[in-house]
């Protein structure tokens, strides 16, 4: 079953499971969704469910008009997951976090990493460094390249200093925790990326149990 | 940070206010032995409180047999059953980390008369 939300990242904790060890958890701010579009095998070629998240006020037009097809007041995020087929939503319906997971379901978490600027290779990559004194003068630059004539270039895909994090990052198979309906809450064991506030995809696990 | 709350509250025991720095407690632990529970006392002086809501923590000290022993309890754990006051202590210090460094005698912290009214 492909199960789907959105939500927002309200932090970690620790929570005490039933042997009375304490395992950390990630808070999770989660819908209400609302269905936007039904993508069908006839229409689109794929079956698939569009869905709106978060109030959105100042909307643009082109953005208003996704909604007002539907009915549906503007929301600021839009996201497609795939469905199973003979899985329908209506247009329009609101779309629950306890409709979606219960307690003991995995799933994998999507978001955007923190930003860690322009790091060298030893943060961004695990390099070890040389020797910091007694005259060594390899401090924590990058090395060796590679060979020399031969190939005599450098392979694609070396790692080098460069961008960290601010990218999308997928973590798979958190177990559900806890499920709150009433006040819209996913609890997930472990961590998530990005920062507080920040926008999550969660989804069934791909390799789950 | 209020959603961060509201999961915690389920499992949060109450306020342990009651417990300072620098008293001496009777720490209850719930030990399972099989299928047996039974009651596990650890007694010592509280050198100090760390963290809030449900990860608050106590570090509890005594020296047994001529060794210093320290445990960390999480107060809100279900394996803690009770923590119980035996005499206030009188300390100026939030952490009594200077008690690591003394032996015998010296490890004791003075005790303050609580009066009627202060309770």
């Amino acid at each position: 079953m492909a199960k789907f939300m959105l939500g927002r990242k309200a932090g970690m904790t620790q929570l005490f499971d039933e042997d009375g060890i304490s395992i950390p958890v990630t808070v999770i701010a989660c819908g209400p969704l609302k269905v936007i579009q039904n993508k069908t095998v006839e229409k689109d070629g794929y079956v698939a469910t569009r869905v709106g998240y978060e109030n959105y006020k100042k909307a643009s037009r082109p953005h208003n008009g996704q909604f007002s097809k539907v009915e549906v007041a503007p929301m600021r995020y839009i996201r497609e997951f795939t469905a199973d087929e003979g899985v329908e939503y209506e247009a329009g319906q609101e779309v629950n976090v306890a409709d979606m997971f219960s307690e003991g379901d995995f799933v994998d978490i999507s978001g955007v990493s923190k930003g860690k600027g322009f790091q060298g290779s030893i943060k961004r990559h695990g390099m070890s460094r040389g020797p910091m004194a007694h005259g060594s003068k390899y401090h924590r630059s990058s090395g060796s390249m590679g060979s020399s004539a031969t190939p005599g270039k450098v392979f694609k895909g070396k790692k080098l200093p460069g961008q960290m994090g601010n990218e999308r990052v997928t973590v798979q198979n958190l177990k559900v925790v806890q499920v709150d309906g009433e006040r819209h809450i996913l609890v997930v064991r472990g961590s998530v990326p990005g920062p507080k506030r920040g926008l999550l995809e969660i989804k069934t696990s791909v390799k789950g149990k | 940070m209020d959603l961060i709350k509201a999961v915690e509250q389920s499992q949060l025991k109450g306020d342990f206010d009651y417990i300072e720095i620098g008293d001496r407690v009777n720490v209850h632990l719930r030990i399972t032995e099989g299928a047996r529970e039974r009651i596990q006392i650890f007694e010592g002086t509280v050198i100090a409180r760390k963290g809030t809501g449900l990860s608050e923590t106590i570090t509890v000290r005594r020296v047994s047999y001529g060794v210093g022993v320290e445990r960390v309890f999480p107060l809100h754990s279900p394996k803690i059953a009770e923590v119980e006051v035996l005499r206030k202590g009188k300390v100026r210090r939030a952490k009594l980390y200077y008690l690591r460094g003394r032996v015998g005698k010296r490890t004791r912290v003075k005790e303050r008369l609580v009066s009627k009214k202060e309770d």
